[in-house]
Parts: C-alpha cells; sequence; structure tokens
C-alpha cells in the first residue's frame, strides 16, 4: 500500500511499537549515483536496445511541495511546468548554473538503465527528493528526415515533454511510470539536431522517466545518436 | 450510523437491476490477507493488529489474533501450520522506507483453539531505507514444493524470495530477485506451468478518490522476467488490468486467490471505498475468470431478467407448459411484395402466454428459446438472505411473476409464489470461463447438488462436474 497522510497517522500508530527491531539492520549506505548513472563519454550515445534515450541533462530539482500527487490534473501541471528556468531553444552546458534564489546546476549524465531516476539524481546530490519539479534535455541527431515518428514517454509522476520547441506529451495525474504510456501524435524528426525538452512533477514517492521514438508500426527507432551539443 | 447503511444497502438490494451487495456484516479492512480456513471458519487478516472472519464467507466480522502490527500481511497454509508473513516498518511516502518482513507461524488460527499460538521465524527480507525497495506487502506461493514470497511497493523493486516451506525461514543463500517496478500489494498464482504476479497500481488511501487497481505479468519462472499481454516487462511498468473499482465501490487492491474447488475460483481484495458503507475500505470478495491465460476479475450476476441457457444443449430454462402461438400469417412474411409497408407485431405478452398455465407447481424443461415469457426469469438477490463467498442468494422467478424456481425433494420445479422459504434461494456462481453454476441453497444430504442438464431437454439437481459443461449455464438478456 502507499498510504496518504491518513495512512501515515495509522502506519504510525501500529509501527511504532515495533521499531527497535529496525535497530538491528545493517546501516544504509550513502546514496550514490552510481548504479544509475555514468558521466557522459565525449562520443555521441545510440539509443539502447529498445530506443530508449540514456542521455540527458538534468537540472537539479525546484522545490514545489506537494504532500500529494493526487492534485497533478492537466491545469495544475501545465501551469506548473510551463516556468521553465531558462531559455527553452537553448541547450545548456553540463555545470551551467541557472540563477535562481537557490542557484541550480544542470548536470550531464548517461542512465545505466532505461529509465532516468531523477529520486536518485536528486538524493545523490543531497538535493530534495519530494515536492519537486525535474527539468531535463537531450539532443538526438537523425541521420534524415524520419516522419511518422512518436515521441513514448512514461514518468512519475506527472509531466510535459516537447520535440523541436513544440508540445509532444503530457501526463497528468498520479501517475506510475509505465514505458510508452503517453505517446505523442506523429511528428517528424528534422535531420540534424532535434532538442528533446521535458519536466516532471512528482510530490511524495519516487520519481523517474523513460523516452524513446516509436516508429509508425511501433517499433524502436535506434538509428539516432544522442550528444548534449 | 452502521445499521442505517446496511438498511439502505438493503433497500438498494430490492430494486430490479441494483448492484449486488458484496459482503454482509462488518467487513471492514485494509489490505487483506489471503483468506485461510481454520478450524471450520474463514479468516483474513489486514494492516494492523486483527483481522475478520466468517463462517460461510459471505458474513465478516472482526476477529482473529495477528500479534506483530505492521502492515499488510499474508497468510498460507502448509502442512500443519499456518506461515503469516507480515511487514514492520516501510511504506512511507516522504521517506521511512526501511522495513523487515518477518514470519511466524501457528497449527490454528482460531483463538479458541488449543493449537493456537504464535511462534517466531523471524526476518526474511528487509530494506535499509535508501536502497530501490521498500519491504512490505508480503506475498507467499507455494508450487512445486517450493515457497516464494514477493514483496515490495512503489518506491523501487517489487521483489522475489525462496523460503524454505518446513520452517518458513529464508533458504540459505537465496538472494532478492528485482521482478516489477512501480507495484505493490503484490500476490502470486501458479497455474499451467506460469506463474502470474498480480499486484496493485495506483493510488492507495484516499476514499473515492483512490485509482488503485489490479495487474497482472506472467512468467515460466518464479524470478522472472514476467510480462503483461502485450509483451511489456513488469520490470518497465507493465501490467494487465485484472480488476479495477466499478459502481459504487472504488479502488479495487491486494488481490488473494480463493480456491473453492469444482473449478471455481474467487478473489478477495479490498475496495479502498465502499460508497454504501460511509467510504471505507472493505472486504470483498467476486468471481475469478481466466481468458486467453490470464486472470481476470468476473462480475456477480446483476438483478435483471434473463433467458437462462444450458451450455451442453442450448436450450432455454423453461415452464413445461404448452407454447401459445403468436398470432401470425406467413403468407404475410413470405409472400407479400418487398414493398408492402411493414409495422411492428408486438411480443408474446405475459398474459397470453400464462393464460394455460397450471395454478399449483410446474415442472421445468430446456427448450428452443422462442422469446416467451415462460422462458424469461427475474433474478434478484434476496435482502438479508445471505450469501456464500461473494455470491448473494438470489430469487429465480418468471419475469412479471411470483412463480419461483424452486427445490422440491430430489428435483427442481417451480412454486406459485415466492415466500423466502431456503429451497427457494439460489446460488450463482460465475465460473472461471465467463458461465454460471448454479446450486439451490438448500443441498440436503450427500454431496452438494447443481442445476444440470442430465439430458438435452432434462434439467435436474445433481452433482457439478467442472469438466463437463452439462452443470454450466449463460445468463442472456431476453
Amino acid at each position: 500500500m502507499k498510504p496518504t497522510k491518513i495512512a501515515i497517522v495509522l502506519a504510525m500508530s501500529v509501527v511504532a511499537p515495533l521499531t527497535a527491531g529496525l535497530a538491528q539492520q545493517a546501516p544504509a549506505p550513502a546514496p550514490s549515483f552510481e548504479p544509475y548513472f555514468a558521466a557522459p563519454t565525449s562520443a555521441p550515445l545510440a539509443p539502447d536496445a529498445d530506443g530508449f534515450l540514456q542521455r540527458w541533462l538534468l537540472l537539479e530539482p525546484i522545490v514545489k511541495p506537494n504532500r500529494s500527487n493526487i492534485g497533478f490534473t492537466q491545469s495544475y501541471v501545465r501551469a506548473a511546468l510551463s516556468d521553465f528556468p531558462g531559455r527553452t531553444e537553448a541547450v545548456p552546458r553540463d555545470g551551467a548554473l541557472i540563477k535562481t534564489p537557490e542557484p541550480l546546476r544542470w548536470h550531464a549524465l548517461d542512465a545505466r538503465l532505461f529509465d532516468v531516476k531523477l529520486f536518485n539524481f536528486a538524493q545523490s546530490l543531497g538535493k530534495p527528493v519530494y515536492g519537486v519539479i525535474f527539468h531535463a534535455i537531450t539532443v538526438v541527431d537523425s541521420p534524415r528526415d524520419m516522419h511518422n515518428v512518436r515521441l513514448a514517454v512514461g514518468s512519475n509522476a506527472a509531466s510535459m515533454w516537447w520535440v523541436n520547441g513544440t508540445e509532444a506529451v503530457g501526463l497528468y495525474g498520479d501517475r506510475r511510470m509505465v514505458m510508452d504510456d503517453g505517446v505523442s501524435q506523429p511528428l517528424t524528426l528534422h535531420k540534424g539536431r532535434n532538442i528533446i525538452r521535458g519536466a516532471v512533477i512528482n510530490g511524495p514517492g519516487l520519481s523517474d522517466f523513460c523516452v524513446r521514438f516509436v516508429d509508425a508500426d511501433g517499433r524502436p527507432v535506434r538509428d539516432l545518436t544522442i550528444d548534449l551539443k | 450510523m452502521k445499521y442505517a447503511a446496511i438498511a439502505v444497502l438493503s433497500a438498494l438490494l430490492a430494486l430490479p437491476g441494483a448492484a449486488a451487495a458484496q459482503l454482509g456484516g462488518e467487513p471492514i479492512i485494509h489490505d487483506p490477507s489471503t483468506i485461510a480456513l481454520s478450524d471450520g471458519k474463514y479468516y483474513t487478516f489486514g494492516t494492523g493488529r486483527g483481522g475478520l472472519v466468517s463462517e460461510d464467507g459471505w458474513t465478516w466480522h472482526s476477529g482473529g489474533v495477528r500479534p506483530g502490527g505492521g502492515v499488510a500481511p499474508d497468510i498460507i497454509h502448509i502442512g500443519d501450520r499456518y506461515y503469516v508473513a507480515y511487514a514492520v516498518g516501510g511504506g512511507g511516502m516522504n521517506g521511512g522506507h526501511a522495513s523487515q518482513i518477518k514470519v511466524m507461524w501457528t497449527h490454528s488460527l482460531d483463538p479458541s483453539s488449543p493449537a493456537f499460538g504464535y511462534h517466531e521465524v523471524g526476518v526474511v527480507a528487509e530494506s535499509n531505507g535508501i536502497e530501490d525497495a521498500d519491504a512490505i506487502d508480503p506475498a507467499f506461493l507455494l508450487a512445486d514444493g517450493r515457497l516464494w514470497l514477493s514483496y515490495g511497493t512503489y518506491f523501487g523493486y517489487i521483489r522475489m524470495v525462496e523460503l524454505d516451506p518446513a520452517t518458513g525461514a529464508r533458504r540459505a543463500g537465496n538472494q532478492p530477485v528485482d521482478i516489477a517496478i512501480d507495484m505493490e500489494a503484490t500476490a502470486l498464482l501458479y497455474r499451467d506451468g506460469y506463474y502470474y504476479l498480480l499486484g496493485t497500481h495506483g493510488t492507495c488511501c484516499d476514499g473515492p478518490n483512490s485509482s488503485y487497481n489490479i495487474r497482472v505479468g506472467r512468467s515460466r519462472s518464479p524470478t522472472g522476467p514476467f510480462v503483461d499481454h502485450m509483451g511489456v516487462p513488469l520490470l518497465k511498468g507493465g501490467g494487465k488490468l485484472v480488476v479495477a473499482g466499478r459502481g459504487r465501490r472504488y479502488g479495487a487492491g491486494h488481490f488473494g486467490l480463493v480456491d473453492l474447488g469444482d473449478g471455481l475460483e474467487k478473489f478477495s481484495m479490498h475496495y479502498e471505498a465502499d460508497m454504501d458503507r460511509s467510504g471505507r475500505s472493505v472486504l470483498a470478495i467476486e468471481p475469478l475468470l481466466w481468458k486467453d491465460g490470464w486472470p481476470v476479475g468476473g462480475e456477480n450476476l446483476a438483478a435483471g431478467t434473463y433467458e437462462i441457457e444450458s451450455q451442453r444443449s442450448g436450450g432455454a430454462l423453461e415452464l413445461a407448459v404448452d407454447d401459445t402461438r403468436i398470432a401470425f400469417d406467413a403468407r404475410r412474411s413470405f409472400f407479400a411484395p418487398p414493398n408492402t409497408p411493414v409495422s411492428p407485431i408486438a411480443n408474446q405478452t405475459l398474459g397470453e402466454d400464462q393464460a394455460s398455465w397450471p395454478s399449483g407447481p410446474i415442472k421445468v424443461d430446456l427448450g428452443d428459446y422462442m422469446i416467451r415469457p415462460h422462458q424469461q426469469w427475474t433474478v434478484t438477490p434476496v435482502a438479508g438472505a445471505g450469501g456464500y463467498f461473494g455470491a448473494p442468494y438470489y430469487s429465480i422467478v418468471i419475469a412479471g411473476t411470483g412463480r419461483a424456481l424452486a427445490v422440491s425433494g430430489d428435483t427442481v420445479t417451480t412454486v406459485p409464489t415466492f415466500t423466502d422459504a431456503p429451497e427457494q434461494l439460489w446460488r450463482i456462481d460465475q465460473l472461471t470461463d465467463g458461465t454460471y453454476r448454479i446450486t439451490p441453497k438448500v443441498t440436503g444430504q450427500g454431496p452438494s447438488r447443481a442445476l444440470i442438464a442430465v439430458g438435452a431437454s432434462t434439467p435436474a439437481l445433481a452433482p457439478f462436474d467442472p469438466a463437463s459443461v452439462v452443470g454450466r449455464w449463460a445468463f442472456k438478456r431476453p
């Protein structure tokens, strides 16, 4: 079960007398990037065997308190994610700082898994993990104009995604991350650089996303390269 | 307040078309375990201490004793032991993912039994609060002599470990295997060489705003890979829908198999909110269907008027009375010019059909369905009559009349007036193929009997054979 605030009160009441047993557990290791991310190499990266894009620029989380994900209606998410802290048409460089009251840094990372573990990204930086907004950008290089492809996204929790500045996918509500959850209308990847941008909002619980392109038959598009230039 | 809610519920049940009540008593629970039979009673435990107990699977009351507290236990009966797994800690939304799953056992779940008494086995799985797992929501499976335990929640992976069925302890050297993500409240099934991993998706614990729903994937191995019907791995968020909220009950979660034998399978779960019980979280028991190798949530028969069709012969259950012709000149149909104007003709009325019926008991048989009133049955859950494992007792009467299907000694017949007598009450259980089994509440001595097509045109009461179609019936709109 995934308790809400009400259930947490219940759980606290039933668990409290038994927490002594937990003291016997081994100390938890410090959170680390290592299981989930690697530093990008200088060479462009191909999508993985299923077409997932694993190289991303991730912005440190913006605090946006939400005690539940239930309130992630379309109107709320649109309002919350429309305020991008930077130039939407630009690709920041690794380490660039966003001038906000609490400066936020962009990090270039290769996800080791098919999904990008935003929770672990924030946790390993010692940043807030709950009640946050993440921004992500990547650049895919297409060898030719590719028509009728679709952007396929899964995210935890709600998210919005843009391809070359045009809104492509929105996932609203208390989303779980499932591959190909939201799929765009057919679109064209231009020959050369295409900028994919997304924003994920989460209250309590884990947060992550997975993104790939699929062709008109639903097969993964793999003849792309990913860099962050 | 409780009694008022039940009174409203009873009133709703009297209405044609009203949803059938799920269960009687006070089936208030969250995260129910698999139901276990012990000392002639059925037990399920939930989050917190204690649980529910029932003598018939229909009426549930608070009862049972489960020390240890914590969340979302499970029970499995192996040999002379009932193993109970439960989680201590974890399940947090803003941290709090350090948890342990413990196992204990008892020879009886009945606290009044001399064999009752829990023995601690100890911790069989845990999470440290940082790793991508939260060790809560354990679920047992015994298959091919091996005991498996799945656990986990939305915080990271669902994991599988192997236990020793002789002791309930973790197998030495066994390591957890990641088998799914973004799922909680898992359950396990084994059928026809497949291991099925069921779990709950959606939002918990917010009453009618909970989106909880039960999903499934399957694998040839207990450690995966589990995939759904689209081939999407459960490690990538896949899961085929089994059941979701419906009608007045919202948020289905925490699946538990109820195998009643004779090919009759049901499943327990909770609904996050029963709107007829103040939106409280309640136990539910519903039919389990299997379609193309996948478990699917079935439905109790809704109140309404139906043809009752034998799956043996296709014959319609009917009063054994003379058929009355509908006035019709065949020449108007076959020989009239195509451009002759057409107009509606009424179906036969009850009055036209009923005129020749005797006034006393009338036998039933099976005949070609002719859309006649003596072939159309109104089926209604009977308020206050109880039921059995999620299926209420129904009356089955000829539509528009009080003439009721009834047991008479060893035979089935109809009586002119429905009186609520036990001989006129019927269980209608949906079978795994979606058809229904019809059994009288009164079964008499010997093996339980069901309505059977012993001949193509002859219904009778006889033992139900799950391997045969003779006891299977379809309810079709008239």
